[in-house]
């Protein structure tokens, strides 16, 4: 028999950016408001503080931030044929652990989408028919417009304390700034950060060759900074200690350093740690959800908690994970295109070349997760995917951002990879190399799914999720014609040694290497419930109070890092809860 | 140098380092040359390795990144003591890991690990079975070997040329993996004795403030490393 804790107003499973947003937006109504973190407490002060943050082992290598694989995990196959096997150890992708989820640990670089990859369907149909649709492509419209989101994506950027220069201020097109954006109401809550050696160089290049470089959006205070939450931002001291760390400082983009302080001291909000969310629960007519029904870690007991709207707002994976097992949708087939749990499951594609200067000095270590110079010359809105024979594009990205030498350590190929050889090429090219980096999108399949696995479980008996993944050939032709456009930039800078990485046509998803933590899709949103498992609210269909946030929603994943259309989103969900929801609790349309 | 805005304490270290002093504001300020200088690795005290497998550590590492040439070998950067010291640890004994089973050691390398066995175990059952390769290979345990030897029967065994079981199919990516991670983490692990490799690639270690660097362009940073306790080289 469960422990039962007193009724709230709204229960939050899952501390980070878009559970901290429906927890300080709602909590604003007077609600009485509960979330629940699976994983630890942890704020700049004291998890975060220098020196001991500054530790490449135990955060970069063991991953002391991330989930543990003990605690939850996934299984994972290349397709319906193959046998799936746990992801035991992490590699591919970091799935964040306790408050503030992966926007603790991220790189801070935060994108909007471009407006045509939120209507891409749309764009392929009036501009080359839908017959250039591979077969097996689940292409689709987001049901908002980048129109509808603008004001959100706003709001969260401001929140967030993002540095940039707007390319597109209102449909005026500004020297310096990404040509090819959405257009923006307002310039950046801040300026761009400097520009380091490296990207001085790819940016030099880049408009020799006719392209558009401007500064990264980033998520890393330029200035010193207040947000609309009251919450202080310190300017970043590149200190090369981002993507899996906690910032020091207060600089970087977080929960921590936007929201949870305002958060924490509103009376009606209060949340529990190592209180992992098992289930939701959902009334006997199944139309609504009565509440949750959580571990209780240090009572080592099942506790259900009441509430009257459930904000699913954990990581992506673990979203879907709690809908399947909840019921709240039916599993996806991919034989019959049936069901929308688990539909359209996609990542990331990405490629880069890498450049050797013996007589450069790039100071690896000087740098941020977000930092550099950018071109989306090759982005989505850019490309001809008739004449490509693709759908998708990338942008390319050049800036130092670590420098932590156990993970980051370029080589020239045919270097050894120990022995005196390695030992001598390690003390000729640290320090010495640059890269380009192609981010590129990723298109959802009916063979890229999620379902329940059949034979692994957690330790508490329930079945793990079973991620059916692998590369496809649409997204591979756009990764080689990016090193075919990126080999000439490359070569153009003169380096003494260069050497592309792009994975090419027949490649095998590898969970080993890190590739990145965008997983998208997976409780999808779309105008009706045969075809999505949420609507534009990101409200689900099965429970009209059960709202589901998050990368889950995105319908297939966009050219960029995901967390700005996340924020985006989430932004626009808590408004619709505020001025539709909450007045009259129903299914909003 | 600049100042530093709102780090006069850090400033003040800095200007100290690079003028080799050696003492500066900091409340840990201890040069690596001033610090007690630790067991021999003869005496060490393993918390985990037996002495064979010391011996194999010992005779691996140095052939992994050699004494010879420039910069510190495995051996002088204490490279055997964090490798002792990580197979102890829940890293050894994979607490983060997902271990359930049925395994299927046998999958595919790209489908990640699939041993039922724990990093720790995998040195366990690994080190004897590659040494009783050596001996049939090259008639003694690898240890024995001459350097030209080791090195041969690494490169088998990094070639997939030495016949082990499925179970221990990771021992190769371990073992090197470990040895560049004993070579590089910060020194309070056991490995990068005295930050050596640190100032031989030119990594700061934990320095982690560089306000007015990014637009510095093309200027070597001159400033060695400190370490998380506040050691400096």
């Amino acid at each position: 028999m469960a422990r039962q804790e007193k009724k709230k107003d709204v229960v939050i499973v899952g501390l980070g950016w878009t559970g901290s947003i429906a927890g300080i937006e709602l909590a604003q109504e007077g609600l009485d408001i509960v979330a629940l973190e699976r994983g630890h407490d942890q704020s700049t002060v004291p998890n975060f503080e220098y020196p001991q943050q500054i530790d490449e082992l135990k955060y970069g290598v063991r991953l002391k931030m991330m989930q543990k694989p003990s605690q939850q995990t996934v299984t994972v196959r290349r397709n319906d044929g193959e046998r799936a096997l746990p992801y035991r150890s992490l590699g591919s992708f970091l799935p964040g652990n306790g408050v503030g989820g992966a926007g603790t640990h991220w790189n801070g670089l935060n994108w909007r989408p471009q407006e045509v990859e939120l209507k891409l369907r749309s764009h392929v149909r009036d501009n080359w028919g839908e017959q250039i649709i591979p077969e097996g492509m689940n292409l689709r419209d987001y049901p908002v417009s980048y129109d509808d989101l603008e004001p959100f994506f706003t709001q969260f950027e401001k929140v967030a304390g993002i540095s940039g220069y707007a390319g597109n201020l209102n449909g005026e097109i500004r020297e310096g700034g990404n040509p090819f954006e959405g257009w923006r109401s307002e310039d950046f809550p801040m300026p761009p950060l400097p520009t380091t050696y490296d990207s001085a160089k790819f940016q030099e290049a880049a408009k020799a060759m006719g392209y558009h470089p401007f500064p990264a959006s980033a998520g890393i205070a330029s200035t010193s900074y207040v947000n609309p939450y009251g919450m202080q931002m310190g300017p970043c001291n590149f200190c090369g200690f981002c993507e899996r760390y906690g910032c020091y400082q207060y600089s970087k983009s977080s929960p921590q350093t936007a929201i949870l302080g305002a958060l924490k001291s509103m009376p009606n909000f209060e949340y529990r740690t190592n209180s992992e969310v098992l289930r939701v629960e959902l009334a006997e007519d199944g139309k609504t959800a009565t509440g949750v029904t959580y571990w209780d870690e240090a009572a080592q007991e099942e506790v259900f908690q009441p509430a009257d709207i459930v904000i699913l707002s954990s990581y992506q994976l673990n979203n879907v994970h709690l809908m399947l097992l909840s019921g709240l949708g039916e599993a996806y087939n991919p034989l019959t295109g049936t069901g929308t749990l688990g539909k359209n499951y996609a990542y990331q594609m990405n490629g880069g070349v890498s450049m050797f200067f013996k007589d450069a000095e790039f100071n690896p270590f000087v740098g941020h997760g977000a930092n550099g110079m950018v071109i989306d010359d090759f982005s989505i809105s850019q490309n001809d995917f008739g004449a490509e024979g693709f759908i998708g594009g990338s942008y390319w990205r050049s800036g130092t951002f670590n420098g932590q030498p156990i993970r980051n350590m370029p080589l020239p190929k045919g270097t050894p990879s120990w022995g005196a050889g390695w030992k001598e090429g390690i003390g000729e090219w640290y320090g010495h190399a640059m890269s380009i980096g192609s981010h590129g999108s990723h298109m959802a399949y009916a063979n890229n799914h999620l379902d329940l696995d059949p034979t692994y479980t957690d330790r508490h008996g329930r079945p793990l999720m079973r991620m059916t993944f692998n590369w496809q050939d649409n997204d591979l032709k756009m990764n080689q014609f990016m090193k075919s456009k990126m080999e000439p930039l490359a070569a153009s800078m003169n380096p003494d040694i260069m050497q592309a990485g792009f994975k090419d046509i027949g490649a095998q998803y590898d969970v080993r290497p890190y590739q990145t933590t965008h997983n998208t899709g997976g409780h999808i949103m779309a105008e009706n419930a045969q075809e999505g498992a949420v609507n534009r609210y990101s409200q689900t269909f099965k429970a009209h109070n059960v709202f589901a946030m998050g990368a889950g929603n995105f319908v297939q994943n966009t050219q960029y890092n995901p967390t700005g259309l996340v924020g985006g989103l989430a932004y626009h969900t808590v408004h619709a809860i505020r001025t539709q929801y909450l007045s009259n609790p129903r299914p909003l349309v | 140098m600049t100042d530093l805005p709102g780090y006069p304490s850090r400033r003040s270290f800095l200007k100290a380092s690079a003028a080799g002093a050696a003492l500066s504001g900091l409340a840990l300020p201890a040069s690596a040359q001033q610090q007690p200088q630790p067991v021999s690795l003869d005496e060490y005290q393993r918390e985990y390795l037996n002495a064979d497998e010391w011996a194999f550590i010992m005779a691996a590492t140095a052939r992994l990144i050699p004494s010879e040439g420039d910069g510190p070998g495995a051996l002088e950067a204490r490279v055997p003591v964090f490798i002792d010291r990580q197979l102890a640890s829940d890293y050894g004994t994979a607490d983060d890991w997902y271990m359930e089973g049925p395994h299927d050691p046998n999958a595919e390398p790209a489908r990640g690990w699939q041993t039922p066995l724990n990093p720790a175990e995998v040195y366990r059952q690994a080190i004897p079975a590659f040494d009783a390769w050596c001996q049939e290979t090259h008639g003694a345990a690898f240890a024995e070997l001459s350097p030209e030897q080791q090195d041969a029967s690494l490169t088998s065994l990094q070639n997939g040329d030495v016949a082990l079981a499925g179970e221990l199919r990771e021992f190769w990516g371990l073992l090197l993996s470990n040895t560049k991670e004993g070579y590089f983490a910060d020194p309070q692990y056991g490995g990068n004795h005295g930050m050596q490799s640190w100032v031989y690639i030119g990594f700061p270690g934990a320095r982690a403030a560089y306000r007015e660097w990014p637009e510095r362009h093309n200027v070597k940073y001159p400033l060695g490393p400190v370490s998380i306790s506040g050691e400096r080289a």
